[in-house]
């Protein structure tokens, strides 16, 4: 075994230690011996021991795999090869134990038996393995029941929030969503042929647990249109304390109905006069505030749909940008032939116009939001701009002056 | 495998196969939920039905050992069933409550925390470092370890006033995506890549290095004798993209390497909107194995936020109303010209009021 002082001072402290865990793994597999070993280096020296791959992966895929080499093999020849197998999680990262064992099973043949769960785009990720066991261990996985997920230039395993599988506030089923959008995707997942990665991210409500909003260019995040549900005998127990704020996983005893709800509401949409919460929904911007400190008392609504934004991507190269709304709602309903066309349209649009590494959100910043929406063919709607612009610089095209010619009014008389 | 027929483009299996019956029968039915105590779910049916999540924490990085280890425990209270969260923790899917107290008892047998829920930190959520990645400035798992030990009375406690979510990147490239974080730890290279030219010559393809800067740094070397490249190291702002296409492009650095803090942003749409994160600390040392100073920047943080925010507030929503010249004040940082953008949209950040104190 390696020696690695440096490592075994994060054997201690209460939170579970990955060191800990791997030195199991070591006294099995030499390959993790030597991962600590190498490891232990890179503490000692404050620099990685990895090259970047060429290009492996499995028959007919470009994507799922990425390459990884030591670039000290002569004294970790366990990690001569160590790639990454990228594992297309279940939707809400469910599992069965059988079925996780089966992956464990699978692993220790093939691979390093080391794993995580999960990477940040959401696969179940399989650390380490060599050239020649790719193809067999993604065999073996397949007929498991198990694919590949997406790398590179190619749609990326999509992920999605835990939704109404467990949660009362999903405003669509994401977990379907996810996964139906996902098979309609195979072949843009498994063979890369976009500018760059494409990233669809599914969360139930305006909470965004997934983070769709900051991390997928296709952010789809549940909404409700009519009235938010109230029981007002819970508004009571909240108000007399019988019932713990968010659920009782804040610090405080008791909700102040006027000053933790009402007072916070960003659109002051909300009155409360010791008895009964009144809601003024049609200014209501359902930012859930009131529903997550309330969980008994108030749910979102019945007509329920996504909005679609669009755009996010973290700071390579422009700037980190959040998605912005380009469809305020959109019913979801299985098959999800609305999100299917527009998302249909936006990869054309991208594809033929988007430069090699260009993420669409950052093309439409490019081309500007005109050019995207009559691509596509969505009309403008306030809800997609913070504010409307405040220099004088528009443009005027034919199709405006036709309009007008047509009739169409600035102002409604 | 040779003689069985080969299976591809299935997609993942259907997410149904792995549903405990409870949230089969009450899928889409759910009606409200409590957090009991740290770490434990309470959901509730419109039927009246049941379901226990026990949170627990993961180093996100696990093997076959441990994963079977928490199969065996979901097998003996769950009925085998069990799921992960969007911040990398485990829950065990508890449908029969008299499983719940010896399951919590089981957890505490074996050493492995419950919590992160309601107002806590939870798991960092991170990426993979010196462990796997060939670009990061900094270890991703240790830091995160040495950050969570130091803050672990925050995982399993509701005690500040929202919750703060923490995440680290080991390289500007985000594969974390943690530009959303309340606190996000980033690891920054600060210097731009060495050039090795005699190696360069021979590993490296010479228009795909150049097209891979995304800033236009690279342009091939004056001397074509050499057939090499140099950087503009103006215009470097050490992503590594090079390095990736070029091995003969090293840009590690261990002593100018290390970690940078931004604070503030939140994904969640309650109250305000969504916020980036915006740079606190503009550089620690890469001090392994227990990276001490980031430790001690991110607990004075936490720990003037719980001081200072109100109820319900999250760390960016404290710092907007405190304004960020009273954050640097009282958090004891320094302000530099790092803090000042000079990328895209920098004007955004500049003031144009006379709102601010003294």
């Amino acid at each position: 075994m390696h020696k690695t002082p440096l490592l075994d001072q994060l054997e201690s402290g209460p939170y579970p230690s990955f060191v800990k865990d791997l030195k199991r793994m070591a006294a099995k597999k030499t390959q993790i011996n030597d991962l600590l070993g190498q490891l232990e280096r890179s503490y000692k020296d404050k620099i990685t021991h990895w090259k970047h791959g060429g290009i492996v992966g499995v028959l007919g895929y470009g994507s799922g795999i990425i390459g990884r080499y030591s670039d000290l093999p002569d004294e970790f020849p366990g990690l001569e090869h160590f790639h990454t197998m990228r594992i297309n999680q279940p939707s809400g990262w469910f599992y069965t134990t059988a079925a996780l064992r089966e992956v464990c099973d699978i692993w220790d043949q093939y691979g390093s038996g080391v794993l995580n769960m999960h990477g940040a785009t959401g696969d179940l990720v399989l650390l380490g393995t060599t050239t020649d066991m790719l193809e067999p261990c993604f065999q073996a996985l397949a007929h498991k029941g198990w694919d590949i997920g997406g790398s590179g230039s190619a749609m990326r395993s999509p992920s999605c929030c835990v939704g109404p599988a467990r949660c009362e506030w999903s405003c669509y089923d994401t977990l379907e969503a996810c996964y139906n959008i996902t098979q309609e995707y195979q072949f843009e997942l498994h063979r890369p042929s976009f500018p760059y990665k494409f990233k669809f991210k599914f969360s139930g409500c305006p909470n965004d647990c997934v983070a769709a909003t900051a991390r997928a260019d296709c952010s789809v995040v549940g909404v409700w249109k009519d009235d938010i549900r109230i029981d007002q005998a819970a508004v009571k127990a909240y108000a007399g304390g019988e019932l713990k704020p968010r659920g009782g996983g804040a610090p405080y005893k008791k909700l102040d109905t006027q000053a933790d709800v009402v007072a916070l509401c960003p659109t002051g949409c909300m009155s409360f006069d010791g008895k009964t919460l009144k809601i003024d929904n049609k200014n209501c911007n359902h930012c859930m505030h009131c529903i997550n400190l309330m969980p008994q008392a108030l749910r979102p609504g019945t007509e329920v749909g996504a909005t679609i934004l669009l755009g996010s991507h973290a700071p390579i190269l422009e700037g980190a940008q959040m998605s912005w709304v380009i469809v305020p709602f959109m019913e979801m309903v299985k098959p999800f032939d609305g999100l299917k066309e527009l998302a249909g349209n936006i990869m054309e649009w991208w594809a033929e116009n988007g430069k090699n590494r260009e993420r669409v959100g950052e093309l439409i910043l490019r081309l500007g939001m005109r050019g995207f929406l009559e691509a596509i063919g969505l009309p403008p709607v306030p809800q997609s701009v913070k504010t409307p612009r405040a220099n004088p610089f528009f443009f005027w095209h034919q199709a405006d002056f036709d309009a007008e010619a047509a009739g169409r009014k600035y102002i409604k008389a | 495998m040779a003689e069985t027929e080969r299976i591809t483009d299935i997609g993942p299996p259907h997410y149904g196969k792995f549903l405990p019956p409870v949230i089969k029968e009450n899928y889409g039915k759910w009606k409200y939920h409590e957090i009991l105590e740290p770490g434990v779910l309470r959901h509730v049916a419109e039927k009246g039905a049941e379901l226990f999540s026990v949170r627990i924490a993961s180093p996100r990085i696990l093997t076959t050992l441990q994963a079977r280890d928490l199969c065996d425990i979901a097998d003996k209270y769950c009925g085998g069933y069990l799921r992960a969260t969007s911040r990398h923790n485990f829950e065990f899917l508890v449908s029969d409550k008299s499983k719940l107290e010896p399951l919590k008892a089981e957890l505490a047998k074996r050493g492995i925390p419950k919590g992160g829920t309601g107002h806590c930190i939870t798991n960092i959520v991170h990426t993979q470092g010196w462990i796997h990645c060939h670009t990061p400035a900094i270890d991703a798992s240790g830091v995160v370890k040495a950050v969570m030990d130091d803050l672990f009375e925050y995982f399993g406690s509701h005690q500040l006033p929202a919750q703060v979510r923490i995440s680290l990147a080991c390289c500007l490239n985000m594969c974390g995506a943690v530009h959303c974080s309340d606190i996000a730890i980033l690891g920054i290279h600060r210097t731009a890549p060495h050039i090795f030219h005699d190696k360069l010559r021979h590993m490296c393809e010479i228009p795909t290095t150049i097209a891979s800067c995304p800033t236009g740094a690279i342009r091939p070397h004056p001397d074509k004798s050499i057939k090499s490249v140099v950087v503009n190291e103006e215009r470097c702002m050490y992503c590594g993209n090079c390095f990736t296409m070029c091995a003969a492009m090293p840009l590690f650095n261990p002593e100018k390497g290390g970690v940078a803090l931004l604070v503030g942003g939140k994904v969640s749409n309650a109250k305000s909107p969504p916020m980036f994160s915006r740079l606190g600390v503009p550089y620690l040392p890469n001090n392994p194995p227990r990276w001490p100073e980031t430790v001690v920047a991110i607990r004075k943080i936490v720990t003037k936020y719980a001081e200072g925010a109100n109820k319900y507030e999250r760390v960016g929503e404290w710092i907007v109303r405190i304004g960020w010249e009273k954050f640097f004040e009282i958090c004891d940082i320094p302000f530099t010209f790092q803090h000042i953008d000079d990328y895209k949209w920098a004007y955004d950040t500049y003031r144009t009021s006379m709102h601010f104190k003294f």
